[in-house]
């Protein structure tokens, strides 16, 4: 069978993947830029096809409350919006990494703070992969570059969620949420029947059947000596997914002298800063991660002791620069250049940055 | 006749609800809730539903009714109920969904997803305790405490001109279109408790046939926020509250 | 005229004196417990005058704590 390539937009990947990939329900609210995704999905009408319920809630509030409700009962359930949006998401999201359930948030980022604009940034970083929410806990970020990765990221980022009953996040921002790529559609995937979910998820609510216990979904815990062992599972966890979930790209890093690190958006504009500086014969390499947390720190550090120097490059004040320096722990300069509200760089803006700062 | 011989099972007539478990209940002595609990435990034990029903848990005195009655929860996020139930019931509509929420939680913080819920005719069962003080938190002042009533947070009586008046969210939930049943109950005579019990029964029936949302308002005491005994609590309740929030059918169609 | 005859039976573990009963029982069978206390340090009730209860089950559906239960016989 031949691949079908479709052209379309990152948002519109999302919801197509979402429903081809057995997602049982998404609640969003519009916000720009990724309002694509609710509308894709209401134009799609998956309810009559996999029977995805697909609901516009009165707010992101509602919507991540309605993701905890669903995530709940073990079903495949999504929301997505953009950094205001997100903002008020973070109640929900704390909840349901303190309750330990799987869902998949999207966030398209836009620049702030407050209304900000509607262009793209990644300002977000801190908010997604040091908590945004209150409590000691994490949030699985895969931030995709491509609108191919869009689409990927909904079924890895599910299966990432329910493999560690946590929630998970696709970091985007407006660029990859916008722009159209070709795209190859993920290959559908049933929904779990409820008794897949009754076997797979002994947790969920379902109807208290006869012979088991009461399920009770819950973040709270009275009990401090309780509450504290509540969290080093968490913790335990955490150190779990920081060992086996690492992802990242290495472009060109084998004989790099320089290393940009970039995420998202920004990578694929540094990608094109490393072809016009090799052509200089600067040799620079793009160490790209892919999962923001857990973050790519071991590669990070064993390049601290091959290469001069290290930018990191994002659509931020200097967020992910900070993780980079942590991993580095003060071996090789680390610089960051950024551009700020909305302001997207060319790669030759990028190159004179690093021509600058780092040579 | 021998006290023996009457109690025996086959002359039992009234006995804690089958699906309220043993465990000691944490609410004050006299608290309404305790009634509430059984009689949603017996509403559900009589339409068989035990195996379809998940309740949704409020923060606040309530938040633990996870620990009493029998069936599967979710703890909501406070205000939050509506919106969880919503998506409970949505993603799995063969089964009887209903929240529990007091009038901080239903009527302040969560009043948008009261309303939208309602409106959206989501087939659930809401169950709102109404005693015009935040419990757990102390006994502050709610949007239904009455114009005058003492709080922690109005401690010379609500003033309407700084806080506003009590707020009869059940009328203005009665005037939305995705909204089947709303009535407003009590729990405070032994004839109060069995018409309580029908109403409950109603909406969990309304909302098994598809018929939209169905609000319980449960006018209640908290004697300890109060500040009165169980029983005199129950009389200023009678006078005060049903004056402000009288009892009846509001809506039923 | 068939006669009624009832009898309560308190979990008096479960039971936190609140009284509601005492107060719901029309023909005044239950009254608290002044001198001993449960394990939790409350007063509990019982049947004062036994011989007048009716099975009525008014202190069963009042009782917050469900530590009531009602027995009923016809003589």
């Amino acid at each position: 069978m031949t691949e079908e390539v479709k052209l379309m937009k990152g948002n519109e990947a999302i919801a197509h993947a979402a429903v081809r990939c057995g997602a049982d329900g998404y609640f969003g609210y519009p916000i720009t830029p990724q309002s694509e995704i609710m509308e894709t999905l209401m134009e799609l009408k998956p309810w009559e096809t996999t029977g995805m319920v697909v609901l516009q809630a009165e707010s992101e509030v509602a919507a991540i409350n309605m993701v905890y409700g669903g995530a709940g009962t073990g079903k495949a359930v999504m929301t997505s919006s953009s950094s205001p949006g997100v903002s008020l998401k973070q109640e929900g999201i704390s909840y349901i990494a303190g309750a330990e359930l799987p869902c998949l948030i999207v966030n398209v980022m836009r620049g702030g703070p407050g209304l900000g604009t509607i262009q793209p940034s990644q300002a977000d970083y801190f908010q997604a992969v040091k908590g945004g929410g209150h409590g000691d806990y994490r949030l699985i970020t895969l931030a995709p570059a491509s609108v191919q990765e869009m689409a990927d990221f909904v079924a890895l980022g599910f299966d990432l969620a329910f493999k560690y009953c946590n929630p998970a996040m696709i970091l985007a921002d407006g660029i990859i949420g916008q722009m159209m790529e070709k795209v190859v559609l993920p290959p559908f995937r049933p929904r779990r029947t409820e008794e897949e979910i009754r076997t797979q998820m002994p947790w969920a609510v379902q109807g208290k059947t006869a012979g088991r216990k009461r399920n009770v979904i819950t973040s709270l815990e009275l009990e401090p000596a309780k509450m504290e062992e509540n969290n080093i599972r968490f913790q335990t966890k955490y150190k779990e997914i920081e060992k086996a979930e690492v992802r990242y790209e290495e472009i060109g890093c084998e004989d790099a002298d320089y290393l940009i690190i970039a995420f998202g958006s920004m990578a694929r504009i540094c990608q094109k800063t490393i072809e016009m500086a090799r052509a200089e014969g600067l040799k620079i390499g793009l160490l790209r991660p892919i999962t923001l947390w857990p973050f790519p720190t071991d590669i990070i550090s064993s390049y601290a002791d091959k290469v001069k120097g290290m930018i990191s490059v994002e659509l931020n004040a200097g967020q992910m620069v900070e993780d980079v320096r942590l991993a580095v722990n003060g071996r090789v300069k680390v610089e960051h250049f950024g551009r700020l509200g909305g302001i997207v760089p060319t790669p030759d803006e990028v190159l004179d940055a690093i021509k600058q700062k780092l040579l | 006749m021998d006290i023996n011989e009457i109690i025996k099972p086959e002359n039992l007539v009234y006995d804690k609800p089958r699906l309220m478990n043993d465990n000691p209940m944490h609410y004050c002595p006299g608290c309404s809730h305790g009634v509430i609990h059984k009689l949603i435990a017996e509403v559900i034990d009589e339409m068989g539903m035990e195996e379809k029903t998940i309740g949704i848990a409020p923060v606040g005195c309530a938040v633990f009714a996870y620990n009493y009655i029998d069936i599967d929860w979710e703890e909501a996020a406070h205000g939050r109920a509506p919106a969880i139930a919503t998506a409970i019931k949505r993603l799995n509509p063969e089964k009887m969904v209903f929240t529990y929420q007091g009038d901080g939680d239903l009527a302040a913080i969560g009043t948008a997803e009261t309303i939208h819920a309602c409106n959206r005719g989501e087939n659930i069962v809401i169950v709102f305790v109404n005693n015009a003080i935040y419990g757990m938190t102390g006994g502050q002042m709610a949007p239904t405490t009455l114009e005058g009533m003492v709080t922690a947070t109005c401690p010379y009586g609500r003033d309407v001109e700084l806080n506003g008046y009590p707020l009869k969210i059940s009328n203005l939930v009665a005037q939305l279109d995705g909204t089947c049943y709303v009535t407003r109950q009590s729990v405070h005579t032994a004839a109060a408790v069995k018409k309580a019990k029908k109403a409950l029964r109603q909406a969990f029936e309304n909302s098994m046939n598809k018929k939209g949302a169905s609000l319980v308002e449960f006018v209640s005491t908290c004697n300890s926020g109060w500040k009165m005994s169980p029983d005199a609590a129950n009389k200023w309740m009678e006078e005060h509250m049903f004056a402000k929030y009288p009892l009846g059918d509001l809506k039923n169609v | 005229m068939a006669k009624i005859k009832g009898a309560v039976v308190v979990n008096e573990e479960r039971c936190k004196g609140c009284e509601l009963c005492v107060v719901a029982c029309p023909s005044d069978v239950l009254a608290l417990n002044g001198k001993d206390v449960n394990n939790k340090g409350y007063h509990f009730v019982y049947m004062k005058n036994p011989d007048n209860c009716i099975g009525c089950a008014s202190c069963g559906y009042v009782c917050p704590d469900g530590c009531i239960a009602v027995y009923k016989v016809k003589l």
